[in-house]
């Protein structure tokens, strides 16, 4: 067995394995980390189909930014776990049958010999992955690029929209009512006699 | 050399994980979401495969905007989550029975 498909047989055994972890575990913050670590092993997988560049996009924003995410929610939320598993037993059985019966079809297919590619691809280039991605996502690609710029925007706003509240007690200023405030609710111009001049 | 075949079996069965954990953890919205976050990872290693083996960088092109496009939905959903959360103290499925669907 060579290093590489022992790296290959490793992780995706480790990937399995959390992701099994990920749909049994009782505690919805141990899920999350099962899944955390999915993540990881997937882009150490990633990274032996040299996609050194998604690979690490998939720690750095997938793991640091939306798993945290996820974890800041989970621990936010206080649930009922208990409650959240009834039916758990219930529908495993239900559940196990589906995915073997997915798993199966899937293996049929993909075992045949239309899947059997092997080997190393001969006509790599040799650019490093990053950069090779680079130039076809400036150039070839560069109008979905700005699209998924504009659908993070969107989200954005949209998760800020959907979790503003305005609280009636809290005593901050609004801006838009201070800009548009006039000369005369503010000062009061008094007209009166000049007093009498001291001795 | 490992066949093409290995990886897709890999991303078939994290997919059938994906979706008995659907069935099996049906009342917890966070896990549901979950699940799909896994789904989405079963499907891009599908396309870095068929990206390694064809020699065509579109695939990776394409994982790059899944991933983008998956950010922005766990963030509306888990946003959508809160609110629901602030509104009726549950995220059971059960509980969400407004649209009478």
């Amino acid at each position: 067995m060579s290093y590489l498909q022992f790296v290959f047989y490793f992780f995706s055994a480790l990937t399995i394995l959390s992701a099994l972890g990920m749909i049994t575990v009782k505690n919805p913050v141990h899920a999350v980390l099962f899944l955390v670590f999915a993540f990881f092993n997937s882009a150490a997988l990633w990274i032996t189909l040299r996609a050194e560049f998604l690979g690490i996009v998939l720690v750095l924003v997938y793991v640091g930014a939306v798993m945290v995410l996820f974890l800041f929610v989970v621990m936010m939320l206080d649930i009922n776990i208990a409650k959240l598993r009834e039916g758990f037993v219930r529908f495993l059985p239900l559940g196990v049958i589906v995915a073997l019966a997915m798993v199966v079809e899937l293996g049929l297919i993909l075992g045949a010999k239309y899947f059997q590619l092997a080997g190393h691809p001969q006509n790599q280039s040799m650019l490093p992955n990053t950069e090779a991605l680079g130039n076809v996502l400036y150039t070839q690609y560069v109008y979905p690029f700005e699209i998924a710029a504009v659908v993070l925007l969107v989200a954005i706003i949209a998760a800020i929209a959907l979790t503003l509240r305005r609280r009636p007690d809290s005593k901050y200023t609004k801006p838009e009512q201070q800009i548009a405030i006039e000369r005369n609710q503010r000062v009061r111009i008094v007209k009166m006699s000049a007093e009498g001049k001291s001795k | 050399m490992i066949p093409l075949s290995h990886y897709l079996i890999v991303a078939a069965i994290l997919f059938s994980i994906a979706v008995a954990g659907i069935f099996i953890n049906r009342k917890n919205l966070i896990v549901l979401l979950m699940c799909i976050e896994l789904m989405l990872l079963a499907v891009n290693l599908n396309f870095i495969a068929f990206s390694w083996y064809l020699h065509d960088l579109a695939g990776q092109v394409f994982v790059f905007f899944i991933l983008t496009v998956a950010a922005a939905e766990a963030a509306i959903g888990l946003a959508i989550l809160v609110v629901l959360f602030r509104n009726r103290r549950s995220i059971n499925v059960i509980d969400l029975d407004d649209m009478k669907g």
